[in-house]
């Protein structure tokens, strides 16, 4: 018997959707053997991690305490790759965001005692601004210069982390350690163990409004993506380029605009994650979002609904990968399910056919 | 009508290749439907057919890219499974696509090793270009292995594709519709090169929509019309252009027009004194001034790369340039090309896949690509889709776009039925100004009768039109005025051409001196 590839015209719709299962289950597969392979009980390990994820509503509220960053920085990239802009900076431009909410009650840029209903908003459009005009930078060098967006948005993160360290073991530093001090209750985004007093069954569950944030971001992605001119004139550039020129798009415009957007997004989970869980600035606030924004993008295949059912489940992983012994397994899961993905992606390009040897190979003439 | 019958070789020459009993099927279209074909060694087998007549997929399934559903393969008489290119390749066919697949940035040896399994570790380019070249001079094609892809003319990259595949073993070629990218001149090298490899037993299925070519090169000629045979095999001789016509389009077709006086009317397009660059940064036009009125067709002659694709660049806003172009009273030359788009000017571009369509997206989107921020279309900031839907439907029907449906990717569409949709899009938008390159490139015979028809339609609603053909009999049935260009530059003015003008025209496409008086004799007896 010999497998062999032929390439296929056109894939089906349901082709991509049981791809993308397949690859998730075939990944939890291999989890298992390498599980069992070093002695552990896979079956075990993945009850446990499912309870410890999903198990009661504490855990699914911290569930959805991590998909929150992931869904923002996972649309953020699902944005930018739509057009064919690799931007791999989500998480510098996260970081950004994060300084950029914190430097409102920091600087301070709203004198203290402003009511939350000030502060917050105001902290949104920083995170926003800072985390957009982060993206400014590879978004204009790309579109004026064509300077390969990936390099730049990548060395970026560095630039982002090492300015963020230097405010805060710096001039925000408190009594020189290496975080600032905490956020007044304004500037904490509201959280529904905030309302216990009214509802008690919510007494200890963290879930925040940036998961709002994030749902209402999805929401308005997803309309602008498949109903608007502008949703058009995208797929119309990410398709190509030339003949969306042709069409009348300003392209450079688009590029500019859209990695500033992305960086917005980015901007606000940074915002998001200081403001609704962290309560303060650090240099550790991020244990790489923007990049697993990245694969949780790819795992969507860039729709911002699968953006959000992605995030849940990498944020599970990510959670479980503090309740658990040995804590690397859900990182490894995670890195198992990219492989796979990626591997997917030959069979939605390529049709597998099994046949004898004899048959299939071809007899060449002279 | 003639049957498939006769597939019979009546000479005692072995055949090549043997498709027998071919059938692929689409969703909605049988491409295929029991096709037989076959190629003797040496020969040049023509493939003629209206567009979807299923010669690609013919062709495609030939070159292992396509699995046929029923049907049998034969190479040197003996059944072939040809799973992928790499089986076809094995067995000795290469294909030569419409869009040639090579990378601009490489050399010509990289380019002709790409796909190939050596070298193993050592990438040895001085000895790879040594025996591109000996191959090539040894067929007598001329190559230079060292330029790189983007250097070249379309014509040398289809030499480096023909190349590539012979490099790569290839005894049976498969030429696509080479003709439909080249100039006169080009073509004319293109047969030289294509008789010298069928002298070196290579064999050669050619693919092409102009029936004059076909009849002066091909040795058999094989027509197809909705998925079947309808003659296998005909020998060139004693057969007429009519004839091959009838039995594409299974109706006659006029190859004469009928033409309207109309009187021009006010400067529609004004080009004053343009100079631009081309892609590489050299000069391609140097002070062009031309005007079109309404009303009128103003043909472009000119031998590829003489600037008429930077004018028409220019024209539509894709190119930066000096100067002034002035549509309606208004100067678009500084751009963008929304400001050509909003004062009515029409393009039809020379690069359809590249420009002008995007592949991977559906017939709906690529209908309503330069219209898309009007009305109905365009509702605020939303897109009605319905409204975009029934307009696609209206132009499919309108311009006979054969596609499974509306929301399938145009990528999968035939040649000449993507080239419908850009001529349905940009017609109907009824222009003050169309700039049509290439308008007829890659339509059948039938096709072409019905694209002219709207071309002077237009014209007598009023448009102004400026047609860039390489085929010059294209621009004589066509247009009121011929201007040749040369070198950047508008050398010459033919007022109402007329055939007796062919040489003329001719000799200033190449530049040619003394030309001008026999323009002059030409024009004042025409
Ligand atoms: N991959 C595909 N998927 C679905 N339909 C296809 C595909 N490729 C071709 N077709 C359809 O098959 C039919 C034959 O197409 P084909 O490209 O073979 O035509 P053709 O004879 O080469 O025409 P042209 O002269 O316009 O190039 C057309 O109706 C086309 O839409
Ligand atoms: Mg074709």
């Amino acid at each position: 018997m010999i497998v062999r590839l032929e390439p296929r015209a056109t894939a089906p719709r349901w082709l991509q959707a049981a791809l993308t299962l397949a690859a998730i289950v075939v990944a939890l597969a291999i989890g298992a053997v390498i599980l069992a392979f070093v002695g552990g009980d896979p079956v075990r390990a993945y009850l446990h991690i499912f309870d410890a994820a999903f198990g009661d509503i504490g855990v699914l509220s911290d569930t959805l305490v991590k998909a929150t960053p992931l869904i923002l920085t996972g649309l953020a990239c699902a944005l930018a790759f739509r057009m064919r802009l690799w931007n791999i900076g989500a998480e510098g431009q996260f970081l950004l965001g994060a300084w950029g909410a914190g430097a409102i009650v920091l600087v301070p840029i709203l004198p203290a005692g402003m009511p939350a209903f000030v502060v917050i908003p105001a902290m949104m459009v920083a995170g926003a601004l800072a985390g957009g005009a982060w993206a400014f930078i590879p978004g204009i060098l790309k579109a004026r210069l064509g300077v390969n967006e990936i390099i730049t948005t990548l060395m970026l993160n560095y630039i982002a982390l090492a300015w963020l360290q230097f405010w805060v073991f710096g001039p925000w530093s408190e009594g020189g350690f290496q975080q600032t001090g905490p956020f007044p209750r304004e500037a904490w985004l509201p959280r529904l163990t905030d309302f216990a007093a009214q509802i008690p069954v919510l007494a200890g569950l963290t879930t925040h409004l940036g998961l709002v944030f994030a749902l209402v971001a999805t929401a308005i992605m997803s309309v602008v993506l498949s109903r608007t001119r502008w949703g058009y004139e995208m797929r119309l550039i990410g398709d190509n380029a030339r003949a969306a020129r042709y069409a009348g798009i300003n392209v450079a415009k688009y590029v500019i605009v859209v990695f500033v957007i992305s960086g917005a997004l980015a901007g606000l989970a940074g915002m998001s994650e200081v403001s609704g869980v962290v309560h303060r600035l650090q240099d550790r606030i991020s244990p790489g979002y923007g990049f697993t924004a990245i694969i949780i993008a790819y795992l969507a295949r860039l729709g911002p609904w699968r953006v959000v059912l992605a995030s849940i489940l990498f944020g599970a992983l990510i959670l479980a990968g503090r309740e658990i012994q040995p804590s690397g397994v859900p990182a490894m899961i995670q890195g198992i399910i990219l492989f796979c993905l990626i591997a997917s992606d030959v069979l939605l390009r390529y049709r597998v056919r099994v046949g004898r040897p004899a048959e299939a190979t071809a007899t060449a003439p002279t | 009508m003639a049957g498939p019958q006769g597939t019979q070789p009546r000479t005692s020459t072995p055949l090549a290749i043997e498709a027998v009993g071919i059938v692929k099927s689409f969703p909605g279209v049988i491409a295929n439907d029991h096709v037989d074909f076959d190629l003797r060694v040496g020969e040049i087998h023509a493939l003629l057919g209206e567009n979807g007549a299923g010669k690609s997929t013919l062709m495609n399934v030939l070159a292992g890219l396509y699995r046929p559903d029923e049907g049998e393969i034969r190479v040197g008489g003996e059944p072939v499974q040809l799973r992928s290119p790499r089986d076809a390749i094995a067995a000795g066919i290469g294909m030569v696509h419409q869009h040639f697949a090579l990378v601009p940035s490489q050399t010509v040896a990289e380019n002709v090793l790409l796909g190939l399994d050596r070298p193993r570790f050592r990438l040895d380019l001085k000895r790879t270009e040594a025996e591109i070249m000996s191959l090539a001079t040894d067929i007598g094609l001329r190559v230079e292995p060292s330029a790189r892809i983007w250097q070249l003319s379309i014509g040398e990259q289809q030499r480096v594709e023909i190349v590539k595949m012979l490099f790569h073993g290839a005894r049976i070629l498969i030429l696509d519709e080479p003709t439909a990218v080249l100039a006169p001149q080009e073509t004319a090298e293109l047969f030289e090169n294509l008789r010298a490899l069928t002298d070196a037993a290579r064999s050669i299925i050619f693919i092409s929509h102009k029936l004059g070519e076909v009849l002066s090169i091909a040795d058999r000629i094989t027509v197809m019309r909705a998925g079947k045979v309808t003659a296998a095999g005909l020998e060139p001789e004693g057969v007429t252009r009519a004839d091959l016509a009838r039995r594409m389009v299974g109706r006659p077709v006029l190859e004469s027009l009928e033409r309207t006086k109309v009187e021009p009317g006010a400067v529609v397009l004004s080009v004053e004194d343009v100079t631009a660059l081309n892609d590489r940064g050299l000069p391609a036009l140097r002070g062009v001034s031309l005007q079109v009125h309404a009303g009128e067709i103003v043909g472009i002659a000119a031998v590829a790369g003489n600037g008429q694709s930077e004018l028409a660049q220019v024209i539509t806003g894709l190119r930066a340039c000096t100067g002034r172009v002035v549509v309606d009273g208004r100067d678009i030359a500084a751009g963008p090309v929304r400001a050509a788009i909003e004062s009515g000017v029409g393009h039809v571009p020379e690069d359809r896949a590249g420009v002008g369509s995007a592949p991977n997206l559906s017939l709906i989107d690529n209908l309503i690509m330069r219209r898309f921020r009007q009305q109905p279309i365009t509702r605020g900031p939303f897109l009605d889709a319905s409204a975009a839907r029934s307009k696609a439907q209206t132009l499919q029907g309108a311009y006979e776009i054969s596609a499974p449906t509306l929301d399938t990717p145009v990528r999968i569409l035939s040649g000449g039925n993507l080239q419908r949709l850009i001529l349905a899009r940009e017609i109907d938008a009824a222009p003050r100004l169309l700039v049509a390159v290439q308008p007829t490139r890659g339509l059948d015979v039938g096709a072409i009768e019905g694209i002219h028809q709207l071309l002077l339609d237009l014209r007598e609603q009023g448009a102004a039109i400026l047609l860039i053909s390489e085929e010059l009999e294209e621009l004589l049935a066509l247009a009121d005025r011929i201007l040749v260009m040369y070198e950047g530059q508008v050398t010459t003015a033919v007022e109402r051409p007329s055939a007796a003008d062919i040489d003329a025209i001719g000799l200033h496409m190449m530049g040619g001196e003394g030309a001008d008086s026999a323009i002059d004799r030409a024009s004042t007896v025409g």
